[in-house]
């Protein structure tokens, strides 16, 4: 392509000329809201992530990341290198109550926040309605303040800032100060912030991109930045190519956005034995399907194209999606398609994850002349018996890590479980560490202790997606251990 | 064989069977052959899927009897281009000659004893006058199913009761029903048969004006699952058989409503054309929003952010005011379906269906011969 054209496209982003974009991403916030919580983890190694067998890590604390831990590896190697870590599984509850109040700091700064996910947000510090000294010293104490609220509101956890002139600058700063770190990056000065950098600091450049620019002798964002707009199309192909020439640059103007479009609505379970009965499978899907559509409902929309995703024994994931004359909300027509897709798929060797999706959105309904007839003839299919067919998610007794309350000994958490017994430690983030006691696990004085959570916040947290931004921007979402 | 017969008329003949012959006949070759046969019947032509047979029958100066199969589409092909001159056909050792004036053509002949026995013909149930039937049909076959998933619905439903052939079709979110008189062989008959609504459409089409067709419902004695047309008029003997399909068709009659609280009037062209305007806005499959107040409808489409349109025109509203909305493509084509000169549309919930029905003029009571159904959408905002 001619080089001309590359400039011009890269030159009509209208980059901003000062640094107004802030980030904002909660110091392993899972692991750090795990350490609030249960006083006697404080300073210790925390790994938060799946425990069964093929589970994976969500978050590591800092003690941990010391020995190497980090998020996406399996929970088994993690233990090979920190046998002596705490591993539980997530507070799901605990850590959207905590987001929550983050994200309503974020708010009061300006209107346009864009969450990314709970432990991440984009803000806007020049959206019209915010009103804030955007001056070198001005931000300075924008972010002292923010810090010190975010700390106040969540019970001590911390946060690491960036503010720069654009997301991916800012981005890229609030990581270079971590944990607890402040960056921001004077206009102009992008470009220099970057090029001693490694390429995979750059969005969008993971393994294989790398291994490609290192065959054309770039490892550096500056060596990238003296490669021609030409080249790296030939390399890279178009699409990347062309962003990545735009992101050496520093140049990124995408903008804040406060709302995401919902682009498809799914509920999957990955299950602690494979899976293989297809009784049971049908009436997972099934139970998928009614959830979606239930979802699809409050959200008030509707779908034409179902999907239904599984993943078998050797890991393998197969998707197959069927398209619908017109968009519906109906659990009994959606449960039909997901099943019909079920049919076609071989499963004899065993399923770990199932998963039904409705995307291709709408917010109008093309209604069947029979439904009404249908739906009143097609019920449910029973839902599994929960706790005996293994389907449940991740649905031991007492996972470590839950929360507990005892009648005669008050709230703690689960410390460990095992062989009919379970042990309890009893504390909070307000009692300081506590005492150890094991009780049977059918001990009819234990229970579950639940944070109250607003469903409705919990619910587009967990359904929102968003198309793949400009420069390939992969929101990192943190894999949930259990309960999504 | 050798014959010769008129350029119009082969051409026809022709090209009405090569239209049942497969596009892609697959590991059976010779199904994409015409099967040519002379006798003292003159000339007939077959074109066979193994559901669907084509036979014609025409008038032709027979020198010499005989059979040959030959590649249908080069035949039709060449039938179409031919100058208009009388045509000779014959045989030439293992080839076909076709000459035409000046032109020759010869074309590989494949083995006879390779294609399959066309199924007979059932007995004539009875018969039906070919510009009814093939108006008829046009109206039902708007709402059939096109999804080859739901096979059960990709039929019309003929239901004969005496002198009564009712024609259904749905598709799920709209329904047709036409009724209309015919004259059984037997007074008492009560039978149906679901028909591909593709084949019907096409026996209805190639109907020649002035003709009467007559209907062949197979019994349990002769043709059971098999159900035949048969024409004759100028372009000669036409007969299609075909397969029914298995299965039972929904039962729909039932869900026309029996009373309804609104209705409304409007003049089909103006509608069709405002419709065709507005739903331009409308992306693929979006909603057209129809607004009805005592003497106006008022027609609104739009596109997200992007683009918006209203348009209002004349109506007649007995009963509260309604707004409700439809997939375009699905009004378009029953509005099309509507013969007189204004559609009467009755209605009772912005989400239930409403039933639209032909009027001979804006005075006039709505024509029952004809219903189209049709499912809203429904807003979910």
């Amino acid at each position: 392509m001619d080089r001309h054209l590359w400039t011009a496209l890269v030159d009509d982003g209208r980059v901003r000329t000062t640094p107004s974009i802030l980030h904002l991403d909660l110091d392993a916030f899972f692991a750090a809201v795990e350490q609030r919580d249960k006083p006697s983890l404080r300073g210790k190694p925390v790994i938060v992530g799946g425990v069964g067998g093929r589970g994976v890590v969500a978050t590591a604390s800092y003690e941990a990341r010391v020995f190497g831990v980090g998020s996406a590896m399996s929970t088994a190697e993690a233990r090979s290198r920190c046998p002596h870590a705490a591993f539980l599984t997530g507070r799901f509850d605990a850590y959207q109550q905590a987001s929550r109040e983050v994200m309503s700091q974020l708010r009061a700064l300006s209107p346009l926040v864009e969450p990314l996910s709970l432990d991440e947000a984009y803000v806007d510090l020049a959206a019209p309605g915010s009103d804030l000294d955007l001056s070198e010293r001005g931000l300075a104490e924008t972010v002292t303040r923010l810090k010190a609220a975010v700390g106040e509101v969540t019970g001590g956890l911390t946060a690491s800032v960036g503010i720069a002139t654009s997301k991916l600058v800012a981005k890229i700063a609030s990581e270079l100060d971590k944990p607890d770190g402040a960056m921001i990056v004077p206009a102009g000065t992008e470009q220099q912030l970057l090029a001693p950098m490694q390429v995979t600091a750059l969005p969008g450049v993971g393994p294989a991109t790398a291994e490609r620019l290192r065959h054309i002798g770039v490892r550096t964002v500056d060596q990238l930045q003296h490669i021609g707009a030409d080249e790296l199309v030939r390399v890279l192909g178009q699409a990347h190519g062309a962003s990545l020439f735009a992101l050496s640059r520093a140049h990124d103007d995408r903008p804040v956005v406060a709302e995401r479009a919902i682009k498809s609505v799914s509920v999957e379970d990955t299950f602690e034995q494979d899976l293989v009965d297809p009784v049971l499978l049908a009436a997972i899907v099934d139970r998928h399907a009614r959830n979606v559509c239930a979802r699809l409902t409050k959200a008030r929309l509707s779908g034409r194209t179902v999907t239904l995703k599984a993943r078998r024994h050797d890991f393998s994931t197969v998707t197959r999606s069927a398209t619908l004359a017109g968009p519906t909300d109906r659990p009994a027509l959606v449960s039909r398609v997901a099943r019909g897709l079920l049919d076609d798929l071989d499963t004899s060797s065993g399923v770990r994850l199932l998963g039904v999706g409705v995307s291709a959105l709408a917010d109008w309904i093309q209604d069947d002349l029979f439904a009404a007839e249908e739906d009143s003839a097609d019920e449910a299919i029973t839902a599994p018996d929960s706790g005996s067919d293994g389907a449940r998610r991740h649905g031991r007794a007492w996972a470590p890590g839950t929360d507990v309350e005892h009648a005669r000994h008050g709230a703690g958490w689960v410390w460990g479980s095992g062989l009919g017994r379970v042990t309890v430690r009893f504390e909070t983030a307000y009692t300081g560490p506590g005492p150890v006691r094991t009780f049977q696990s059918d001990d009819p004085e234990l229970r579950r202790r639940t944070v109250m959570v607003d469903d409705e916040e919990a619910n587009s947290a967990a359904t929102a997606e968003t198309p793949a931004g400009p420069p390939g921007a992969a929101a990192r979402t943190p894999s949930a251990p259990a309960g999504r | 064989m050798k014959f010769r017969l008129d350029r119009d008329v082969l051409a026809e003949a022709v090209a009405w069977t090569a239209r049942s012959i497969p596009t892609r006949p697959g590991t059976l070759p010779q199904l994409s052959g015409i099967l040519v046969a002379t006798g003292p019947d003159g000339l007939t032509l077959s074109g066979f899927d193994y559901e669907t047979s084509a036979r014609v029958n025409v008038a032709a100066d027979v020198a010499d009897d005989g059979t040959v199969l030959v590649s249908g589409r080069l035949l039709a092909d060449i039938a179409r281009a031919l100058p208009d001159q009388p045509v000779d056909i014959f045989l030439d050792g293992p080839k076909l000659s076709v000459v035409c004036g000046s032109s020759r053509f010869s074309l590989q002949t494949m083995p006879v004893e390779d294609y399959p026995q066309l199924p007979e013909m059932p007995q004539v149930s009875g018969t039906v006058d070919g510009d009814l039937f093939a108006a008829a049909v046009q109206q039902a076959v708007t709402a059939a199913g096109r999804d080859d998933m739901l096979p059960v619905l990709t039929g019309v439903k003929l239901e004969i009761d005496g002198s009564t052939l009712s024609l259904l079709a749905t598709d799920r979110f709209r329904l047709s029903l036409r009724e209309l008189s015919w004259r059984p062989e037997q007074t008492d008959l009560s039978v149906t048969a679901l028909v591909p609504a593709r084949v019907l459409a096409e026996v209805a089409r190639s109907l020649p004006a002035g003709s009467e067709l007559s209907i062949a419902l197979g019994t349990a004695d002769a043709g059971e699952g098999l159900i035949g047309f048969e024409s004759v008029a100028a372009g000669g003997q036409r007969r299609t058989t075909t397969r029914l399909i298995e299965g039972a068709f929904p039962n729909v009659r039932q869900l026309f409503p029996t009373t309804s609280d609104i209705s409304a009037q409007v003049e089909v062209a103006a509608l069709i054309d405002s419709v065709k305007r507005v739903s331009l806005v409308a992306g693929r499959n979006t909603p057209i929003r129809l607004s009805f107040t005592e003497q106006l409808v008022n027609l609104e489409a739009g596109n997200g952010e992007e683009a918006q349109a209203s348009e209002s025109l004349e109506a007649t509203l007995v009963g509260d005011d309604i707004s409700i909305g439809f997939n375009p493509t699905y009004l378009l084509d029953g509005l099309g379906a509507i013969t007189g000169s204004h559609v009467h549309i009755a209605m009772t919930q912005p989400a239930r269906p409403a039933a639209f029905a032909s009027m001979a003029d804006a005075a006039a009571q709505p024509d029952l011969d004809f219903r189209y159904l049709l499912m809203p959408l429904r807003m979910q905002g």
